[in-house]
């Protein structure tokens, strides 16, 4: 009797496994939907990194864009560099466009010792809650919350908060996704080359005096730096300085304008040669 | 019997040291930084410059999308400036900078004296609409577009927000003692507009003054004063409508989809005074107050006085200050600067000693449920909080109510852990809607 129960059951799953078997290679031959197999070989060769950089929610989204639509370079993927963008070129048979390389960079120097805390804060700690609270509790209104947004978003592994309250990129992990950069609620993180020497290391577009009140480490728009500039690469916009660095990397070997700067806000932030910004290694 | 509703908690009101103090008029200041950013949407653009006379109640800057309000100059005098200055809820701001020049002369075409009954509800609406009155319970929200709801919604009910749930607070109760008959006039002013043949007033029964007044001066009328229990938050609206029409806004409604509007008394009594004598929202009731001040007053301030000349008014402080808070202490916001101003949004300044503040940092949820307890929007904090926590911001609107939750603090109030709950839902409020503006622009 049981051993009967047993055999019924398992004819009819074998039997229900046969029908709905037959069913779904039917259906897979019949309604099959064509997808284009270079998406898969596109999507092999991306980073799988998932950082959403390209401007797609995902490798896979990418890998569908960048074949199917004629107009989406195949350069997009910041992480996979000049390698990735060649080989999603040659599969999809586009035009392989030189891919600039740039990292992330803080435009913020106001360091606990340096830019004055209005207030103290004893909420979440994250930018943009900060910065929803009455604009956060630092005097300077353009300046790093330090509360490490950023950091926390960046999956490379790139960003670090340093003991002075600002985020130090390291340029070597940095793949320019850009990530950071939508997440900072006061849009302190641009996109630069590396090679780059001189960078404006602040945001603030107040008066000089403001600034002077809030930080001491602020650019207070005196316009040194683009009297010094023997190639007009320095602009003063809203009280800060703007370079072009197309002319400074093309024209410029000897910046003087660093020198010149009396609060020191043009210089290079190199990963762990700025004073104040070494970060010690970790233990592995 | 007394209506009440579920969950709130019961915060020490403290309203004695300043319940029986007449509302003081402030010696002018010399200088008004009047913020043309007064509540949340898109700023008012100034139409005045620096170099400019203005008189009181001149237009000083308008709507720059229609759906602000103006705003007014709060006496005459001269432009100075207009720059950023602090702003008690938006960090830095633009002000007006108006240098009084102490004459306080009014703007010609201002104090009329018409009779509200003879005016329709359109015009009525315009005029609110001109003079730039903003709700006064502490959101601002524009009243004139409170009172214009759109034709498919019926309203049938207009609650007066009198209830006034946050602790230290006196502003809206001396305003009912001291200007009664402008508040029911305003009431009467605003049903007229809605076209509602019925009125409440919801008043907490720690004012028994108030109540019997309003209820000596409602006779006749069709207002029904209602005695309601003293819990926080009984003010916030969806609370009032629960608490004296038994009715509940469902989720991701407003008042109006329960056919009610809800007003406070202060914008009441601003809506009477810009309806029959033409006077913009200039000036509000202020309690300024807290353990720390030497005299606590309500005082009529003028829209832009730095906080300090309101200190200076109360003789100073005494001890040590913690913090100050524009607004009551529990929805309030703490202000970094005592250079910030008065808006139309506060309803008080409360100050708390060092010794009342906690500093101590936030520990992990332990699961105790009491915020489950208290919440009267019958949320979930601790969930929404940890969701936030995890930077799970899509699911605590999907999945949890998010959007409902009023902000008002009770959760954080009784939370044994310290946990910020109110401000983990409001990273994720804030969070979604960058996520939404982002989708909105295209952007990355």
């Amino acid at each position: 009797m049981l051993l009967q129960t047993a055999i019924y059951a398992v004819l009819a799953m074998i039997g229900l496994g046969l029908i709905f078997g037959f069913f779904i290679s039917f259906a897979n031959r019949k309604w099959a939907v064509e997808v284009d197999p270079r998406i898969h070989e596109v999507d092999e060769v991306l980073p799988k990194g998932q950082c959403g950089g390209c401007g797609y929610p995902g490798c896979m989204a990418y890998a569908e864009a960048v074949v199917t639509n004629p107009d989406v370079p195949p350069n997009l993927c910041a992480p996979g560099k000049e390698a990735v963008a060649q080989k999603v070129a040659e599969i999809t048979g586009k035009k392989a466009v030189a891919l600039e390389t740039k990292i992330a960079f803080v435009r913020c120097s106001g360091t606990y010792g340096k830019a004055i805390r209005t207030g103290v804060y004893k909420g979440v700690k994250d930018c943009v809650s900060a910065n929803i609270l009455v604009g956060g509790d630092k005097g300077c209104t353009y300046g790093c919350l330090g509360y490490g947004t950023c950091v926390k978003v960046c999956m490379f592994d790139a960003l670090k908060m340093s003991p002075e309250g600002i985020p130090v990129v390291n340029p070597d992990k940095c793949t320019g996704c850009g990530k950071c950069v939508t997440v900072c609620p006061r849009n302190i993180i641009t996109l630069v080359k590396p090679e780059i020497m001189v960078k404006v290391n602040c945001n603030s577009r107040d008066k000089g005096a403001i600034v002077r009140k809030h930080c001491q480490a602020g650019c207070i728009g005196c316009g040194m730096c683009a009297k010094s500039c023997p190639y007009g690469a320095i602009v003063i916009d809203n009280f800060l300085a703007i370079v072009d660095h197309n002319i400074c990397l093309e024209k410029c070997s000897d910046p003087v304008c660093m020198i010149k700067c009396p609060t020191k806000v043009l210089r290079p932030a190199i990963w762990g040669t700025v004073p104040g910004f070494e970060v010690k290694e970790e233990k592995v | 019997m007394l209506r009440r509703i579920k969950g709130g908690v019961h915060p020490h009101d403290e309203k004695k040291s300043t319940d029986d103090k007449k509302i003081a008029v402030l010696p002018l200041p010399k200088k008004l930084f009047v913020p043309v950013h007064q509540h949340i949407g898109q700023p008012s653009v100034p139409v005045v410059k620096a170099g400019d006379e203005v008189k009181k109640g001149q237009l000083i800057a308008e709507s720059a999308d229609g759906r602000g309000t103006p705003v007014h100059s709060p006496t005459s005098g001269k432009v100075t400036e207009i720059g950023n200055y602090p702003h008690p809820l938006y960090g830095k701001s633009p002000c007006v900078v108006i240098e009084s020049d102490g004459l306080d002369q009014w703007q010609e075409g201002l104090l009329t004296d018409r009779s509200w009954e003879v005016l329709s509800a359109a015009e009525m609406i315009d005029i609110i609409f001109k003079n730039g009155i903003v709700g006064m319970g502490g959101a601002a929200f524009p009243t004139h577009i409170k009172l214009s709801p759109p034709k498919d919604k019926k309203i049938d009910t207009l609650i007066v927000n009198a209830a006034e749930c946050e602790p230290y607070l006196t502003s809206d109760y001396r305003t009912m003692i001291e200007y009664a008959d402008d508040v029911i006039k305003g009431t009467q002013i605003v049903m007229k507009i809605l076209g509602v043949q019925k009125g409440f007033i919801g008043i907490e029964n720690n004012k028994p003054k108030a109540i019997s007044l309003m209820k000596e001066k409602c006779k006749g009328k069709k207002i029904e004063v209602v005695e309601l229990e003293t819990k926080y938050p009984q003010g916030a609206e969806k609370m009032m409508i629960k608490a004296i029409l038994d009715k509940e806004v469902p989720s991701g409604k407003l008042p109006m989809d329960v056919g009610c509007a809800v007003q406070n008394v202060g914008s009441l009594k601003a809506v009477a005074d810009a309806v029959e004598k033409n006077i913009p929202l200039i000036e509000r009731v202020v309690t300024v107050t807290g353990r720390t001040v030497k005299n606590p007053v309500n005082v009529m301030a003028k829209v832009g006085t730095p906080f300090t000349e309101l200190f200076d008014f109360c003789g100073g402080f005494r001890g040590a200050n913690g913090k100050i808070i524009m607004g009551g202490p529990m929805m309030g916001m703490a202000q970094v600067s005592l250079d910030a101003v008065v808006v139309k949004a506060t309803s008080g300044i409360v100050s708390i000693a060092d010794n009342e503040v906690d500093l101590k940092e936030e520990l992990a949820c332990i699961r105790c449920g009491r915020c489950i307890d208290v919440c009267t929007m019958r949320l979930l904090p601790n969930v929404l909080s940890i969701l936030s926590e995890k930077g799970q911001h899509q699911t605590a609107q999907t999945d949890y109510n998010l959007m409902d939750c009023v902000e008002c603090g009770c959760c954080y109030y009784v939370c044994p852990s310290r946990r910020n709950i109110v401000h983990y839902i409001r990273q994720s409020k804030a969070k979604n809607a960058m996520l939404r503006n982002a989708i909105k622009t295209g952007s990355k």
